[in-house]
């Protein structure tokens, strides 16, 4: 043990709304919650890195295309691809489609509009930062807010996403069934969130910083940053 | 000189404003001068004619920090906190293009509050459209929720409340009103008290200066720009709510960092109000130089750069010694910055292009020494017999349950989930009640506090009665905010109004102040700004006159916060009284189509009362539930508690009212709560204490709603009707 | 030298597309029975300085690849400016 608590890095570009959210609910969770920024070559020795949502750069070109070119975005790249945990939430999730570093892409919701909803996952496997130690099939409530938040691919792409396990968390009903209407943005296969083959990267519409403290809301966030944070802690000790 | 008479009233000055002009300056005006002086003095940045009334308004109170005549209002909630809150219109650029009008009046507003140093953690939108059974009018409601979300949600504020009301005399002039609330650690709120020196530098920071927004002097165009005037000049201000999250993020910045002497945005009248103002405060002059104002095209003349209303600028006031780190924080959130003047002794606004002095006018002038009207007024005509006609006495055909059906399915009632499921309402993680609530609760970081918000307008009260109206506004604002258990502090406005030189208007807004003032002052909420609207018609049809309320609560500990939604097994009561009022109710529009009768009386005295009652209530942690008696009496109030907690109910209606009064009465100082039966005693003694009529009327439980021999239907029924009949107007 | 170009921007074919679908349940209640098959891409002007117009349609097509697109589900289309008409 090396007996201090996992230090878990929030990234803000230009345009991130969730970040302090996200440090928030990281410290409400006992981690440490560590500022990143985007202009800088440095993740500050973090154990984990959480990719918040809002609007970088306006989203105005597509969601998440322009901060995949961010300066941190080479460490997080690197800090990925020797096996750090990297999970990102909403806007997150979408720059990390972008990078290349998860499988899809999101575009519009359905409905076409902004959706801010309370809505049910389920958790699908216990590969990845967020839901090691979790059982699938596990029902969490947890918010959505998002304008394009749809996960598509092309059908080979998709075949192989759900073939090799890839599918993290899917929209569900209260009971867990799949069902066209909880599914809030048309996803293909209800695909709340996916993870690379590596099963370190994680990118999931939900807001899970969202969901942890009771005196606001639902509390289906906490198994999963806790989660996180124990894949954090598990590095912290291997070091 | 004759076709320069012509000119000051093209840009709508009248031969008196332009007399005055001439005495300010000892000389005729140019057309740069004459230009800045038609948008200062306008009606919309001078108040000319709300001026004389406003000053009726209570503006002071022990917690009031900052009143009228700034950016925002400031309130001191403790701990050494300040929350900072203003409404404002963005009705007449929505009419036009929806979702910019709404998107920028986002915009403008969330400036208002952050040029006071406070973070906005708060966004509220009142709005009002015609009946949705016409597309144009969806079409103005899609498009304005679609900008308020589009700005809001990509800014990281959350909206967490307003309203939506539909009636045919907004059909033409919908009315859009936002209101933003920020946060500030009281000493380092940036007012117009903090000490401004000579030769500290004008800094312009954010987006470029274009042609936007300068319909209103664009006459003044040479006549080379005259031929495409449409095309280069768009009357349409387009947001760009990116730039406007890193000017938050900038200015606050700055803020905290303590850098700057002063900080206005750039709304109407552009550049010319926020240096005039600037200067004037700190009761000196000014020197600006329109060379150094970054441009979108190059070719903008003088008076263009110092009138547009180009939307993501701001104007700091920054002493030299502290400038370059200023821009440095530009530097760090991507913003182009200027240094673009001064601050001189004397009283002079001086302006400059291309070395040459093109304006000299007084600040003060400009700023505070507009025209003030005293406007004639007179009731209009036909209001007696709106009156005379009281559906209190009609006779309805439909039976009491499906009244109720029809009540909670109409546009005003039903519930608007489907559009504020298109606001993001929990960013910032302090959201404890959100949209749908009586109030709104937001927890304070790093507090146990959280403020309470509400935002109301009672558009049928007050076309009937628009004393009624604004009062009723009022005291409904706070009986929503006291429903959560807070304590109503203060509030801002929004006074949407017709056209002020027609005397029946002016009375209009003359009676609503005074019924705002009277309220006001028996709630103790003194009225820290706002914001008036008028001209809102469109031949000779105005709209109603709608004062908006926005009321700020405070409650001491948000795990007390009280809820509307009924569980089971608790005991029901009504508090306060209910009187034989269907006069410009809710039923009387739907069942009978007609806005008319007398308004429901106002009892000041038993509003507060209530209001102690429930704030003492929730306080003793003895309220399991609570919500406001508004539109559709206890009939709506009693449904939506029930659809809310998907929890049924039996009750027995109170008093002898026949069934129809009885249910849908919209009486004041009213509201609906629940109380666990151990609870039941201290309930009843803190109410009989402080003098609130409360019958025991019955209990929750159970599938159905039951109001005994009068009305039987099914939560699920009522939820149907509350919930499917809005998506379904909008669907066409 | 300027060289201007504008950059279609479309949706994969097969992908769904949700603009286009909105589009086209419109278009039949104002009277266009007869439309199928819309979809919503969009189009990016720009003007590059190069010595010459085939090395800066080469360089809008590294853009278009690494930034205007996404491949995962997007095609692009370059088109000079004397093919847009101006």
């Amino acid at each position: 043990m090396s007996g201090r608590a996992p230090r878990i890095g929030v990234v803000t570009f230009p345009g991130s709304l969730d970040d302090r959210d996200a440090l928030r609910a990281v410290r409400f969770m006992g981690g440490e919650g560590v500022a990143l920024w985007h202009g800088d070559r440095d993740l500050r020795g973090v154990d984990a890195v959480i990719l918040p949502g809002g609007f970088s750069y306006g989203d105005y070109l597509r969601t998440g295309a322009i901060a995949r070119f961010a300066v941190v975005m080479e460490e997080v790249r690197a800090f990925a691809e020797r096996g750090g945990p990297v999970v990102g939430i909403c806007n997150g999730f979408q720059i990390l489609c972008e990078a290349g570093l998860l499988p899809g892409a999101l575009i519009r919701n359905r409905g076409l509009r902004f959706v801010c909803r309370w809505v049910q996952v389920r958790v699908e496997t216990s590969l990845s930062p967020l839901t090691s130690g979790l059982v699938p099939g596990e029902i969490l409530r947890v918010p959505v807010k998002h304008g394009e938040g749809q996960f598509v691919a092309a059908p080979d792409d998709l075949r192989r996403i759900e073939g090799d396990g890839l599918v993290v968390f899917r929209y569900c009903a209260p009971d867990g069934a799949l069902a066209d209407e909880a599914n809030v943005n048309g996803s293909a296969g209800s695909v709340a969130g996916v993870r690379n083959p590596g099963g370190n990267v994680v990118g999931l519409m939900p807001h899970p910083e969202h969901a942890v403290d009771p005196d606001v809301g639902a509390t289906g966030g906490q198994p999963l940053l806790a989660a996180l944070l124990e894949t954090a802690l598990a590095r912290v000790s291997a070091a | 000189m004759s076709s320069e008479e012509a000119l000051h009233r093209r840009l709508g000055l009248t031969d008196e404003e332009l007399g005055a002009i001439v005495a300010a300056l000892g000389r005729d005006p140019n057309h740069v001068e004459l230009a800045m002086y038609a948008a200062m003095w306008s009606e919309h940045c001078s108040y000319k004619s709300s001026k004389a009334h406003l000053r009726t308004l209570p503006t002071e109170g022990p917690s009031v920090l900052v009143g009228p005549g700034q950016d925002a209002g400031a309130v001191d909630v403790g701990d050494g906190l300040a929350v900072v809150f203003k409404m404002e219109s963005h009705s007449h650029p929505s009419a036009v293009e929806p979702y910019q009008g709404a998107a920028t009046g986002v915009g403008g507003i969330v400036r208002d509050v952050i040029s006071m140093g406070a973070r906005p953690i708060a966004l509220l939108d009142p709005l009002r459209f015609g009946p949705l059974t016409q597309e144009r009018n969806r079409w103005l409601l899609e498009g304005v929720v679609a900008g308020i979300g589009g700005y809001g949600n990509c800014i990281g504020v959350p909206t967490v409340g307003g309203e939506i009301h539909l009636a045919e005399p907004h059909s033409s002039n919908p009315t859009v009103n936002v209101m933003c609330v920020g946060v500030a650690p009281s000493g380092s709120l940036i007012t117009s008290a903090r000490p401004v020196h000579e030769g500290s530098l004008l800094v312009l920071f954010g987006a470029a200066t274009g042609r936007d927004g300068i319909g209103g002097v664009s006459v003044l165009a040479s006549r080379t720009l005259e031929g495409d005037a449409g095309e280069s000049r768009p009357s349409v201000q387009i947001g760009d709510p990116f730039a406007g999250k890193l000017l938050i993020e900038a200015s606050l910045e700055m803020a905290e960092a303590d850098l700057l002497e002063g900080l206005q945005d750039l709304g109407g009248a552009g550049l010319t109000c926020a240096a005039s103002e600037s200067a004037s405060r700190a009761r000196l002059g000014a020197e600006l130089d329109l060379d150094a104002v970054p441009l979108r095209e190059a070719d903008l003349e003088a008076f263009e750069i110092l009138t547009s209303e180009s939307q993501e600028r701001m104007l700091a006031i920054v002493h030299p010694g502290r400038l370059d780190e200023v821009l440095d924080v530009c530097r760090r959130w991507g913003l182009a910055s200027a240094v673009i003047g001064r601050l001189v002794p004397g009283d002079a606004l001086q302006v400059r292009r291309g070395g040459a002095l093109v304006a000299e006018v007084p600040a003060r002038s400009l700023a505070d020494e507009g025209p003030v009207y005293a406007r004639p007024m007179l009731p209009p005509p036909e209001r007696d017999d709106a009156i005379t006609d009281d559906p209190t006495f009609a006779t309805y055909g439909s039976s009491p349950a499906d009244a109720l059906l029809a009540v909670l399915s109409s546009p005003n009632v039903a519930s608007k989930r489907c559009v504020w499921e298109q606001y993001d309402s929990i960013v910032q993680g302090g959201t404890v009640l959100g949209p749908g609530a009586d109030a709104a609760l937001i927890r304070i970081e790093g507090t146990l506090k959280a403020i309470a918000l509400s935002s109301d307008g009672k558009g049928r009260f007050g076309m009937l009665d628009p004393y009624l109206g604004a009062a009723h506004a009022v005291a409904e604002a706070a009986r929503n905010v006291a429903c959560t258990g807070a304590t109503p502090l203060a509030i801002t406005n929004c006074l949407n109004f017709g056209n002020p030189e027609r005397p029946e208007v002016m009375w209009q807004f003359a009676e609503s102040i005074r019924g705002m003032a009277d309220a006001c002052r028996a709630f103790e909420t003194p009225v820290t700004g706002g914001n008036v609207s008028f001209y809102n018609e469109s031949g000779d049809s105005a709209i109603w006159p709608t004062p908006v309320i926005g009321m700020l609560g405070l409650l001491q500990d948000h795990r007390l916060a009280v809820r509307s939604a009924f569980a089971e097994g608790l005991l029901v009561y009504v508090l306060g009284e209910t009187f034989p009022e269907l006069g410009g109710s809710e039923l009387a529009e739907v069942e009978l189509g007609v806005v008319a009768g007398r308004p429901p009386s106002l009892d000041l005295d038993r509003e507060v009362a209530l209001q102690r009652l429930l704030i003492e209530g929730a306080r003793a942690d003895l309220l399991r539930s609570a919500h406001d008696c508004g539109d559709g009496g206890l009939g709506v109030a009693f449904a939506e508690c029930a659809i809310a907690g998907r929890t049924g109910f039996a009750v027995s209606m109170p008093g002898s009212l026949p069934p129809h009064v009885g249910l849908f009465s919209e009486s004041g100082a009213r509201a609906v709560i629940s109380v666990a039966p151990a609870r039941a005693g201290e309930l009843e003694e803190l109410a009989s204490a402080l003098h609130v009529p409360w019958a025991r009327v019955g209990e929750t439980g159970g599938p159905r709603i039951v109001f005994d021999g009068v009305a039987d239907v099914t939560v699920e029924e009522a939820a149907a009707a509350y919930e499917e009949a809005f998506p379904k107007l909008l669907a066409g | 030298m300027r060289h201007t170009f504008e950059v279609l921007v479309r949706l994969k074919p097969g992908l769904l597309d949700p603009q286009g679908k909105a589009v086209e349940g419109a278009l039949p209640a104002m009277g266009w029975t007869n439309v199928t098959a819309v979809r919503v891409g969009k189009h990016v002007e720009l003007t590059v300085e190069a010595p010459d117009e085939a090395s800066a349609r080469t360089q809008v097509e590294e853009m278009a690849r690494q930034l205007l697109s996404n491949p995962v589900i997007e095609d692009f289309q370059i088109l000079a400016a004397a093919d847009v008409g101006r």
